[in-house]
């Protein structure tokens, strides 16, 4: 037990630590790094709510492909010359407060209320399960999925794309 | 038997109220109105195309038209018989208002057919002078249209029969006085003279008017004091009529007086003189702020003759007249217009019969004129004043005439005064046309030889204002000054009862009759003996071509103005005939018996022999003789140097009356100045304080509207604004929660949720 | 403190939601915006898993944050497409300067 909690500080530390660097550095590179350090520690925390798919899903799909779709993005729209882009403005005051009150209420809700706790273990071959759960009680959310995929696909594309000049 | 007395007192005293109407009275002023309308207003076309013939003739022919019915209305009243002699002629009644009931009507007895004749008879023969005199002058239609005018406005005032028809004509014939006076008006003293003229008459038609005033309203009733002491007004009985009537025992129908306030003549006439009606013992016992009330009367009218009449305070007008043409003055300033108040008062004859105040006053201020006037023409050197100055005099014999109740001696002076003083003024005006427009008698002289026609009648015109026998002064004059010896019943301002005042002014008169003799003499001895003494030919006066191309030796002046003379020379003399005296031959004059039906005043005189009378009437012709042969002595050819040696002897006393007593000055000093500075005062006054009120107010309700202006601005528009202001600025700052920013509206929607959790947190 | 239970996982959750909001709200650039979109979503996943493992039990919590993990790719991908569009047009992903929506 003492080295689950150990293990689940750290995990815990990393994420958030990557957290608050996306919220509050300076350099937008450093968030982005923040950003991987933190979903990182999610798929951590994934592995130790024993969602090993889960885990393995974000790793690949969030930072193999979110990720680095984001640096990407940060790479193309910032001066490398000037890094320093972000400049707050809005009150992070008012952020600050919206954080403290929105993570208060949320914490408080988390603690004091009584989940009632199943006690059942947790299934032990989660990607079987899920593989069959997908294509079968889950299967009309998949197949959408698969459509908004496309959509989104052919939408990023259209947006991106440049104007082409009929000739 | 008493009954039948009493019934044929009142018959004779109810005699006086017939009267003849006639319809063509209105003619007699119409035609010179007509006239004088035409010559206004087309006279200078006329002029230019038909030459000066037609103007003069329209002008003549009126004048003749005129006198021609004159004549006929004359011939009318010789026919009735003396006590109905009164034609009256009403056309339509101009306003009634109250108490005031003024007619359109015209009325002739005998006192005003004198007058009439000699207006219009005097005037047409001075028409005619005009014609030779004013020959040059290119406002010729001008003078002719002022003439008539002022014919109209004289017989008007003549045959008026209301006060105001008399007033009309009395201010009227100010006016064209004035207009003739200054009729060469580009000259400005000419032009003052003539508004001095018109000022001065303005201050005697106030004192007319207050007289007025006075007895009208006197008329209406009287104070009484009642025996406890109470005063109440009491209306004037209308129904004395009634008794009249009923007393006389005949019944409706016959003509009854009318009592109580009027402006008629006839009917005050009546009123007064039918002592039944009980209207004069009312009047003579009224007073008024403890003066009797016909004494005040009597003096404010005769302000009015004074201002007129040229006398003494207000006299000074008259010598600066002299400016105007001298037809003007041959007609306005000698026969005319400054007759008009002795014309008056004698026309009113009855009211100042009544009071010995008024009649003392009059006498007295015109005795003093006489006198006055007489000493300062001893020295003047300009013919014409000197004819003024005269003038003056014999005015105030007129005045000593009618104020002593000689009220028919008056008017006989007048009569022959307008003869022998137009014949006067109209023979300078020829010797001034022969000198070429000189005046200056010690310019002239020896024109006896070169002017014949013109030195004979002047030296008629001068016997007969020097009253000896064969010239017509001397009746009138000689009446005058009898009359006032003997009148004992005059009275006196202040000092009541005065029988001695009639001698006084006799005495007065005497003197002044002398002198008017002697200087009358004078100008006739330095114009027309001697040598003459002009030869500058001074070319002052307008634009005189006489187409002569003559030297500057006078001549004889054309027919038309010889002709007036020797016609007017005529009457001078032949007005002697209707005048001779009682004591002559045991018939009361003929004038004066014409006249008597309208002066129904009973004066009393005292008695005196007729051997009296011949004495007094003899120290007359040797008063006139005196100054004859003293004039003769001093001034015949101009040879002695008498005059010069008195003169320089007396210099000091002949400077002052040389300056006319610097009476001009005296009013030039309190008078204008006074006035001048009360104008000057009033118009500070008006600037400052009348302007500076209406300014305030002006100031003030600026001042309200700026207030007005910035509640408006400030208040009213401020609100206005601040409501749009503050819609706007709430709309600057709420526009502000719509940022374009996503993460705004997030923030919002956030803190809206958090809100909503927050609260049902809270409430659970 | 030693035995984990779902409140550890639920309040890990929700700081890491309170940091991802806190990134969409005060951020001017607009990447960092989607940051902390992921963040957001993340967040969520993490409950729906933690709720899957100890309240509901079976495999339907981890079914679900699968879906959302393919939705959270694709609306990165095209969200990134429009600031990268964005950026092409006015060389700039200040968020705060894109502000046509203003009145």
């Amino acid at each position: 037990m003492q080295t689950e909690f150990i293990i689940f500080v750290f995990l815990a530390l990393a994420t958030l630590i990557g957290a608050a660097s996306v919220a509050l550095s300076r350099n937008i590179f450093w968030s982005a790094m923040g950003l991987l350090s933190s979903l990182v520690g999610v798929g951590g925390l994934y592995v130790m709510l024993s969602a090993d798919f889960v885990a393995i899903t974000q790793v690949l799909v969030y930072i193999g492909g979110v990720l680095v779709l984001i640096i990407f993005a940060v790479m193309l729209t910032s001066h490398i010359q000037d890094i320093n882009v972000s400049n707050r403005s809005m009150g992070l005051v008012g952020g600050y407060l919206v954080f403290f009150v929105t993570a208060t209420l949320l914490c408080f809700v988390a603690i004091w209320t009584p989940w009632k706790l199943t006690g059942e273990l947790p299934v032990a071959d989660t990607t079987v399960a899920i593989g069959n759960g997908l294509l079968g009680t889950w299967l009309l959310p998949f197949e959408i999925a698969s459509v908004v995929l496309v959509a989104t696909l052919v939408g990023a594309i259209v947006i991106a794309r440049k104007e082409v000049k009929a000739d | 038997m008493e009954h039948a007395e009493h019934a044929a007192h009142v018959a004779q005293q109810l005699g006086p109220l017939a009267t003849h109407a006639v319809s063509y009275l209105w003619l007699i002023p119409f035609f010179p109105l007509v006239g004088a309308v035409i010559n206004a207003t087309m006279g200078v076309r006329l002029q230019r195309k038909f030459g000066k013939g037609l103007v003069h003739s329209i002008s003549i022919g009126a004048m003749a038209l005129s006198f021609i019915t004159a004549c006929v209305a004359f011939a009318t009243l010789l026919g009735l018989d003396s006590e109905h002699r009164f034609l009256q002629d009403t056309l339509w009644n101009i306003f009634t208002a109250g108490k005031v009931s003024v007619d359109l009507g015209f009325a002739l007895d005998p006192l005003s057919m004198m007058m009439t004749l000699i207006i219009t008879f005097i005037g047409t023969l001075i028409h005619v002078f005009s014609t030779g005199y004013m020959a040059d002058e290119p406002s010729y239609w001008r003078f002719f249209a002022y003439l008539n005018l002022f014919i109209f406005s004289m017989l008007l005032l003549v045959m008026g029969d209301n006060f105001v028809l008399m007033f009309f004509g009395w201010e009227g014939v100010g006016l064209c006085s004035y207009l003739l006076i200054a009729f060469w008006y580009t000259d400005p003293q000419k032009a003052a003279a003539g508004m001095k003229a018109f000022v001065v008459n303005r201050f005697g038609d106030f004192g007319f008017i207050l007289g007025l005033f006075l007895l009208f309203w006197a008329l209406g009733g009287a104070w009484h004091k009642a025996p406890d002491g109470k005063t109440t007004y009491v209306e004037t009985d209308s129904h004395a009529a009634a008794y009249v009537a009923a007393a006389r025992g005949e019944g409706h129908g016959t003509p009854h007086v009318q009592v109580g306030p009027t402006l008629n003549f006839r009917q005050l006439r009546d009123q007064i003189v039918i002592t039944d009606t009980g209207v004069a013992e009312n009047l003579k016992s009224q007073t008024v702020f403890g003066f009797g009330l016909l004494a005040m009367v009597g003096i404010l009218l005769f302000v009015g003759a004074m201002g007129k009449s040229a006398q003494l305070p207000l006299h000074v007008w008259l010598p600066d007249a002299m400016a105007g043409p001298t037809p003007v003055s041959a007609l306005i300033h000698a026969a005319t217009m400054v007759t008009a108040g002795v014309y008056m008062v004698a026309r009113l004859n009855f009211i100042f019969a009544l009071s010995p105040t008024a009649m003392g006053w009059v006498a007295f201020i015109g005795a003093l004129t006489a006198l006055f006037a007489a000493s300062i023409g001893f020295f003047q050197y300009d013919i014409k004043k000197v004819l003024a100055y005269s003038t003056v005099s014999q005015l105030g014999f007129m005045f000593i005439g009618v104020g002593v109740g000689a009220y028919w001696a008056g008017a006989y002076h007048l009569l022959t005064h307008a003869f022998f003083k137009a014949t006067l003024f109209l023979g300078s005006g020829s010797v001034i046309l022969g000198c070429h427009h000189e005046q200056d008698m010690r310019k002239m002289g020896g024109l006896g030889k070169l002017m014949p026609v013109t030195k004979w009648t002047y030296l008629v015109a001068c016997f007969a204002i020097a009253g000896f026998p064969w010239a017509s002064g001397f009746y009138s004059k000689d009446e005058i000054l009898w009359k006032a010896f003997t009148q004992e019943g005059l009275a006196f301002p202040f000092l009541g009862m005065t029988p001695h005042l009639g001698q006084i002014i006799y005495l007065m008169g005497i003197i002044a009759a002398t002198g008017t003799s002697f200087y009358m003499f004078r100008s006739y001895y330095m114009t027309f003996t001697g040598e003459y003494r002009g030869g500058h030919g001074d070319e002052h006066g307008h634009g005189d071509d006489h187409g002569h191309g003559h030297t500057h030796v006078p001549h004889e002046s054309p027919r038309s103005i010889t002709f007036v003379l020797v016609a007017l020379a005529t009457g001078a003399v032949l007005a002697a005939v209707i005048g001779i005296p009682y004591a002559w031959t045991g018939h009361a004059p003929l004038l004066e018996a014409w006249l008597e039906p309208a002066l129904p005043a009973i004066v009393k005189f005292a008695e005196a022999s007729h051997s009296t009378e011949y004495l007094f009437q003899f120290i007359g012709v040797s008063a006139g003789a005196i100054g004859w042969f003293f004039a003769r002595m001093l001034y015949k050819d101009n040879e002695s140097k008498v005059p010069a040696q008195l003169l320089e002897r007396w210099k000091r006393a002949w400077t002052v009356v040389y300056n006319k007593y610097y009476v001009d000055e005296l009013y030039q000093g309190t008078v204008i100045r006074g006035s001048v500075g009360l104008a000057r005062a009033l118009s500070w006054f008006d600037k400052y304080l009348v302007d500076g009120l209406v300014n305030l107010a002006g100031s003030v309700t600026r001042a309200f509207a700026n207030i007005d202006g910035a509640i408006d601005r400030y208040l009213v528009d401020g609100a206005v604004n601040l409501v749009a202001n503050s819609t706007l600025s709430a709309g600057s700052i709420l526009r502000r929660v719509q940022t374009g920013r996503i993460q705004t509206y997030l923030y919002g929607a956030l803190v809206g949720a958090i809100a909503i959790v927050l609260i049902n947190f809270i409430l659970q | 403190m030693a035995h984990l239970t779902l409140t550890h996982f639920l309040v890990i959750s929700a700081l890491l939601f309170g940091f991802g909001l806190l990134a969409v709200v005060t951020r001017r650039n607009a990447v960092a915006v989607l940051m902390g979109i992921e963040l957001i979503l993340n967040a969520a996943n993490l409950n729906l898993v933690a709720f899957g493992r100890y309240v509901a039990g079976g495999i339907s919590g981890q079914v679900f944050s699968l879906f959302v993990i393919v939705l959270a790719a694709a609306e990165a991908a095209v969200g990134l497409a429009i600031i990268l569009t964005l950026y092409q047009m006015s060389r700039n992903i200040d968020a705060s300067a894109a502000t046509t929506l203003k009145e």
